[in-house]
């Protein structure tokens, strides 16, 4: 029963990890872009939360609201302020842009907030309580989290693969100068796609605090990086592969724990990452590129 | 009408063994076939054109020739030797060098600095002797400096050897990355639209040189042109390509008489304007 | 008229006598006790992180690849050599050079061990992979209790990185690498980066010279890891996280990548600042990562570019300037 337990732990876990890969995903998959600072948007999240819960004293509702705007907006300030600039630069100075952003965030939220870990009242975001599936016990919140995923996705893959919007994503994605000169404004979808990413990591921020829960600087880097692990793991650029690779970040993690290898779980999970990359360079899912010559 | 798996050898060559042979080289990609049972023989003196309406595959077949891409069928014969089992650069090794459609040099090294890199196999000595600055060190890059100065005078380019390659203007650019492909010493050299982007007076000089290039090292030389006029009056065969398929190979005489290639260009009407 | 030259010797003596000047000045200043423990201390550190920046720009500035494990090889060399020097097996004087060997050579088996796989992928998988291996080099040092401390650190590392040796490993990292640089290894190194197809198509084995720029960053980085044990006498694992990684990398980038004199400028003001102004510590990330953003938005060649300084072109300019003048007074009499 333990190991039943642990899996859906391992779920809960890859649900979060998932979320957070599709922001990876969306984003490289139309610019190409590793956005290092996709992790601190969440650790800006988890603040947001936490702020208006207790400084604030909304409504939960409303501040899960709130973190997921805040996050978004700041997203898109991020894009216009620094990415969009850089759109014709080599690739090389993009990522370093993302990667001092990253610092960036880490650094102000370190200096305005300490770098001591706040606890999170995850009891007034989430109903704490458990409900027995067969006679295994499961928190609502893992529940909570695993359903959203799996919502947040079909979602996402309706509006790339139904709406307008989406085909103008797929279209920029596949070659921007071609999208351009069919009409496609190609800095608002760059953008939109930028706000989406960041909305699900928003999303993200309040199921991982609901998880761990408390907010800390630095929260977002390392879940930022095993989210950034799924989302190469799965295939950079493909919605489902994020989803794929987020899970089995998870369950490596809860079944290394089960083993008794706790110590070795970071290590493992960009072991397994390495091994990957090397048997299927593209990933679980990923499509092989072709260079032109 | 010759068949285009005839080989068209010139005079000179008559008893010698060719420097490029295909046979029935084809590529897909995904599912799509991009060239298919390619055949050609080109002696070691041959100027042979390959040309085609635009997606023909021509320059396909000069990334399926240098192993950019592996080909899916057929075989590649160098001097005799099989290349399959190469890559691209055991095939420059080998003996074929290449000029791009879309140039690509090493734009921020110079000009000389572009060419002693065609050259980084030709020089002998080996990472202890450039670290330590050994005797090989010296002579060998002196050696290098006067080859590349010498290869760049061809095209008079000597004078500009300190210039970053990025710098110059878009002719200058194309004839370094010959001389660049030149100095890796090769058999035969592949050239990918040389005259793109020249005004008349270029294309009309680098016609004299195509021809010098070849007497002077007596290689073969492959090239891809839309410019009639320089296929014309240089080539001493010509390829035509269409839908990954040779339909034509002759002299440019019997190319420019033949229905199919005629067909290919203007279309079945032959009214359309080229 | 011909233009004035310093022949290839002679200039071969400049430098040299320059940089022996340079240590032995260096040596005796911070043998003399003048300058304090403290100080001492942060101009080894400088120097270490010369090593760092210079070492990583081969295989950022010069290849054009982006590996983010810098702190990793720095991490090996660090315990390597510390390992090394606390068993004790050679006396003292040949303990520190061989120690200095011992842990460059592990980096750089490291460093081709990664390199051959890691750098068959292109670009941005580069990164990650690389990545990926900084961070389980970290986990089995935090893991590996009987051999490296652990978690609770390696304590009692002998502390011989003083002035004298923390600068020759600069000068000879720094020497070798130019001097890589300036022959066929090293353009071919940068033909790589210019354009990868290209250079294959000119017969340069790219897989080979990308192992090879990657094993000699790793084998410096090494030696800096070394020298840093030395400096503190302590190790954690905690010091060569990413984090570390992205310092060396903002050195070289503010530095201008290519650059070594660039790397070189850098390493110093950014290592010794915050040294020199302890207030400034609690914003030094912030204003690092703000530079580090501003630089890629309006400079991204970094402070000198490509650029590399070099003393005998500088004499040249004046002697020829002097030559010119000279001339002109001439033509003025007759």
């Amino acid at each position: 029963m333990l190991l039943v337990s642990q899996l859906i732990n391992g779920l809960q876990l890859g649900s979060i990890y998932a979320l957070v890969a599709l922001g990876y995903t969306m984003v490289y998959g139309i610019i190409k872009l590793l956005n290092f600072a996709h992790g601190e948007i969440i650790m800006v999240g988890g603040y947001i939360a936490l702020f208006s819960l207790t400084l604030g004293n909304f409504h939960p509702v409303v501040a899960a609201l709130l973190t997921v705007a805040g996050c978004t907006l700041l997203a898109v300030i991020l894009e216009k302020l620094t990415y969009a600039p850089l759109r014709f630069a080599p690739r090389l100075s993009l990522l370093i842009t993302a990667i001092g952003i990253s610092i960036l965030l880490q650094n102000v939220a370190q200096f305005f907030f300490d770098a001591a870990p706040r606890s999170f009242p995850a009891s007034e975001l989430f109903p704490v309580g458990t409900v027995m599936l067969g006679n295994v016990s499961v928190a609502y919140t893992s529940l909570v989290t695993i359903v959203l995923s799996i919502v947040s996705m079909i979602s996402l893959t309706i509006l790339v693969q139904r709406t307008k919007l989406g085909k103008a994503m797929r279209a920029v994605s596949e070659d921007t100068e071609a999208a351009q000169l069919m009409g496609v404004n190609v800095n608002n979808v760059i953008t939109f796609t930028f706000a989406v990413g960041a909305a699900l990591a928003g999303i993200g921020a309040l199921l991982f605090v609901a998880r761990f829960p408390q907010v800390t600087p630095t929260m977002g880097a390392m879940l930022g990086l095993k989210a950034f692990v799924a989302a190469v793991l799965g295939g950079i650029g493909s919605i489902p592969g994020a989803m794929v690779g987020g899970y089995a970040v998870g369950l490596i993690e809860v079944l290394a724990v089960y083993v008794g290898l706790s110590r070795w779980t970071d290590g493992l999970v960009f072991l397994v990452l390495i091994i990957v990359l090397l048997v299927r360079p593209t990933g679980i899912m990923g499509r092989k590129l072709m260079e032109k010559v | 009408m010759r068949d285009p798996k005839i080989p068209l050898i010139p005079e000179r060559d008559h008893n010698k063994s060719p420097v490029l042979e295909c046979v029935g080289l084809g590529i897909d990609f995904g599912g799509l076939t991009a060239v298919d049972d390619f055949n050609i023989t080109i002696s070691p003196t041959e100027i042979c054109g390959l040309i085609g309406p635009n997606g023909a595959g021509k320059t396909t077949i000069f990334n399926l020739l240098t192993k950019v891409y592996n080909p899916t069928r057929g075989s590649i014969f160098l001097e005799g030797k099989n290349t399959k089992r190469y890559n691209t650069k055991d095939v420059n090794k080998e003996g074929i060098a290449r000029t791009f459609q879309n140039i690509r040099l090493f734009k921020n090294l110079t000009v000389l600095e572009n060419v002693l890199v065609g050259l980084h196999n030709e020089m002998d000595y080996r990472l202890f002797g450039s670290i330590f600055r050994l005797p090989s060190y010296w002579r060998s890059e002196r050696i290098a400096r006067e080859r590349a100065l010498e290869l760049l005078s061809i095209f008079n380019m000597q004078d500009i050897a300190e210039h970053k390659a990025g710098s110059l203007p878009y002719g200058s650019q194309r004839r370094l990355e010959i001389v660049r492909a030149l100095a890796t010493n090769p058999s035969i050299l592949l050239l990918d639209e040389p005259a793109a982007g020249m005004n008349p007076a270029e294309t009309e000089s680098l016609m004299e040189h195509i021809g010098q290039i070849r007497d002077t090292f007596q290689i073969a030389i492959f090239l891809i042109e839309h410019d009639m006029q320089l296929v014309m009056g240089v080539c001493e065969g010509v390829a035509v390509l269409n839908y990954g398929k040779l339909i034509a190979k002759g002299t440019p005489s019997e190319i420019q008489r033949d229905p199919r290639v005629i067909e290919a260009y203007l279309g079945t009407g032959g009214q359309a304007d080229a | 008229m011909k233009e004035f030259r310093i022949s290839m010797p002679m200039r071969y003596i400049i430098n040299s006598l320059l940089l022996v000047a340079f240590i032995v000045a260096g040596h005796l200043i911070t043998q003399s006790g003048l300058l304090g423990r403290a100080h001492n201390a942060n101009i080894v550190s400088v120097g270490i992180f010369i090593i760092l920046a210079v070492s990583l720009n081969l295989s950022t500035g010069y290849l054009g690849q982006l590996p983010l494990g810098h702190a990793g090889f720095m991490a090996i060399g660090a315990y390597a050599g510390a390992i090394f020097w606390r068993s004790g097996l050679l006396p003292s004087t040949a303990s520190v050079p061989a120690g200095l060997l011992v842990a460059g050579l592990a980096a750089a088996v490291v460093g081709v061990i990664i390199g051959i796989p890691a750098l068959r992928l292109k670009g941005d998988y580069l990164a990650i992979i690389t990545l990926g291996f900084g961070e389980i080099i970290r986990v089995i040092i935090n893991n590996l209790d009987s051999v490296t401390g652990g978690a609770g650190g390696l304590h009692g590392i002998p502390r011989h990185s003083n002035f004298l040796i923390v600068y020759l490993c600069v000068i000879i990292c720094c020497i070798a690498i130019h001097m890589l640089m300036k022959s066929r290894h090293g353009r071919a190194i940068l033909s790589i980066r210019e354009n990868e197809i290209a250079a294959e198509s000119c017969g340069i084995n790219t897989t080979y010279y990308k192992v090879m720029a990657f094993a000699f960053s790793a084998f410096f980085a090494g030696i800096a890891g070394a020298l840093f044990a030395g400096n503190i006498g302590l190790l954690v694992p905690g010091e060569f996280d990413f984090m570390t990684s992205i310092n060396i990398l903002m050195i070289v980038v503010l530095g201008g990548m290519g650059s070594m004199a660039g790397s070189v400028i850098a390493a110093s003001i950014l290592t010794s600042l915050p040294l020199f102004m302890a207030a400034l510590n609690e914003y030094r990330m912030i204003i690092y990562a703000l530079m580090l953003i501003i630089v890629m938005l309006f400079k991204p060649s970094g402070l000198l570019g490509t650029y590399d300084f070099s003393l005998s072109r500088l004499l040249e300019k004046l002697i020829r300037r002097r030559i010119a003048a000279k001339s002109k007074v001439k033509e003025g009499e007759a």
